[in-house]
């Protein structure tokens, strides 16, 4: 086996492959508190997110996506990761996450928080697919922050 | 006659006049590169004529008086000569300089605006396969003026839909804004009708040539446009350097695009009078190295011939057409076969989607483009949010369409589709 195809096996681990075709949490789903509509410019992968925090609980993430195997199986470990979390905890998760895309490769996944997010440390050495992997993590940062000043107005 | 041209053809003499062809990728894989409808590679040719120019010529144009800046000069000048024989054009002063194809179409769009060829309740017309370079200036256009923006349709077949021309180039219109060949389906357009329709109502035409002036022999004087856009890097040139080519006394009734030197005639702190085309388009110091480099660019291309090189690539893409519709699951976007059709094809597999595709691809040493390719209208006609692009060129060969229908097979089986 050649090194890029050796590469290639490192970006599609089976646990992407595995959320890609059973996608977590899938679809839109009421009580939401915020929607947000993203996507990748350069590429046209989009997403519809809500979220749906109640007191200071993300009791549920639910989304239409529509992408690669890599966005779409991102959104699925997202959504298994952050539902039932605190909002805080939620978004230590996410800056965990966001350093191990952006880390070229050199970040070290902490599996106790990341659990099956690990699998996307390949994904850093791929530049071109960082931005698949965060485009579901942006989209939750968004919502959540909309979803909380919406709270703080009332 | 046409077989014998095309045997003649020696398409592994033209990779050896391409270094970049012979290099290896990770895991010394050959280099099998099927994005040329993204850019083009370089023949030594054009990186000579670049690194020539630096090493011995390198002066600024039009203003400085030494005897670098009259070689450079000189060079520039003569590149915009040789472009403009290269495309038919009746004067040289027809070609105008920009840094590529979308500011060309930037600058036609504002300065009809300007110049009050365009205004509230007039109309232009473009069509939903056109790339977003030349769907957005004309957006800004309408929303400076109060113009309106209307559309030709496409066919499922992939071809543009001429059937209402009389209900959308109307007496209101004043530009007609079209792809010669279209950088994602594949259709090379019925230019003709077109404009001869919009002129009937004195529209001006423009057209993106961005890939047909690389692909097939072109002539704008016998084409009747009034202006047409292309870049330099798809027809083997530099980056950083495009062409507007104009109807002169049309350019020559239009207002400066971007102020600055060169670009005018005098200045007083009162106002400026302007240079008369091209320079009045030119603001600043030009793309000089590259204009140097396209020239040679189309030297190049002038010297195997473009009705060749057309030739070529309507063989490859037949070969390719073919090849790509046996795999199960491939749905070609575009036409199906090689009729009236450039070197581009868009493609989608079932249950596997483009980027994953690219990806394995290059893990093969495949290269070629998946996503939008700035065509967004055109995949929301089809459906379809993303495809994979395979674009061939004169140095394609059937042995790389067999390593992407290979490596295609391999990625089905990856995905398990």
């Amino acid at each position: 086996m050649n090194i890029d195809a050796q590469n290639v096996d490192a970006l599609y681990q089976e646990i992407i492959l595995d959320h890609y075709k059973n996608p977590h949490g899938a679809g839109l789903r009421d009580p939401f508190e915020a929607e947000v509509h993203h996507v990748n410019p350069t590429c046209g992968d989009e997403i519809t997110l809500r979220v749906h925090v109640d007191g200071s609980n993300v009791s549920d993430v639910s989304y239409d996506a529509q992408g690669c195997s890599i966005s779409q199986a991102s959104a699925s470990v997202m959504n298994e990761l952050l539902v039932g979390k605190d909002v805080d905890q939620a978004l230590s998760v996410l800056e965990e996450f966001q350093a191990l895309m952006q880390g070229k490769g050199k970040v070290e996944p902490d599996e106790d928080v990341l659990e099956d997010g690990i699998a996307f440390a390949g994904v850093a050495q791929f530049p071109a697919r960082v931005k698949c992997a965060l485009l579901s993590w942006m989209a939750f940062k968004d919502a959540v922050a909309q979803a909380i000043s919406q709270e703080g107005n009332r | 006659m046409t077989t014998l041209e095309t045997a003649m053809y020696d398409v592994q003499q033209v990779r050896e006049d391409f270094p970049i062809l012979s290099r290896r990728l990770a895991g010394d894989l050959p280099l099998v590169y099927l994005d040329s409808a993204n850019t083009s590679q370089k023949p030594t040719a054009v990186i000579d004529a670049i690194e020539q120019h630096y090493r011995l010529h390198n002066a600024n144009v039009a203003r400085a008086m030494h005897q670098l800046g009259a070689e450079a000069s000189e060079a520039f000048e003569d590149s915009r000569t040789r472009i403009a024989e290269f495309i038919g054009a009746s004067q040289r002063e027809e070609v105008v300089f920009t840094k590529n194809a979308s500011e060309a179409l930037n600058l036609v769009a504002r300065v009809l605006g300007d110049g009050g060829r365009v205004g509230d309740g007039d109309e232009i017309v473009i069509t939903e396969m056109e790339h977003h370079s030349n769907i957005v200036p004309w957006q800004l256009l309408c929303e400076r003026t109060g113009a309106t923006l209307r559309w030709f349709g496409v066919t499922d077949e992939g071809r543009l839909d001429l059937s209402n021309i009389d209900a959308l180039i109307t007496e209101r219109t004043k530009v007609v804004s079209v792809t010669w060949v279209s950088n994602m389906l594949g259709t090379i357009n019925p230019l003709d009708a077109i404009i001869a329709k919009a002129h009937q109502v004195g529209a001006l035409v423009v057209v993106d040539g961005s890939q047909s002036v690389p692909q097939i022999p072109v002539d704008v004087a016998a084409l009747g446009a009034d202006f047409v856009a292309f870049t330099g890097h798809k027809m083997v040139g530099p980056t950083g350097i495009g062409v507007l080519w104009g109807r002169y006394d049309v350019l020559a009734d239009l207002p400066p695009f971007l102020g600055g030197g060169e670009m005018i005639e005098t200045v007083t702190m009162e106002r400026s009078t302007f240079a008369r085309p091209p320079a009045r388009f030119e603001a600043g110091t030009p793309p000089i190295a590259q204009a140097v480099g396209l020239a040679a660019a189309a030297d190049y291309l002038a010297n195997i011939g473009m009705d060749q090189i057309a030739a070529h690539e309507q063989q490859i893409t037949a070969y390719a057409l073919s090849a790509l519709q046996e795999i199960d699951g491939l749905t070609v976007v575009g036409p199906k076969d090689a009729v009236d059709r450039g070197g581009a094809i868009s493609f989608t597999l079932d249950g596997v989607h483009p980027h994953d595709i690219a990806q394995l691809l290059d893990s093969r040493g495949v290269a070629v483009r998946a996503g939008h390719h700035c065509a967004k209208p055109a995949h929301l006609r089809f459906g379809v949010q993303a495809t994979t692009r395979a674009s061939f060129y004169l140095y394609t060969t059937t042995d790389e369409i067999d390593a992407l229908v290979a490596a295609l097979h391999h990625t089905k089986k990856y995905f398990g589709a």
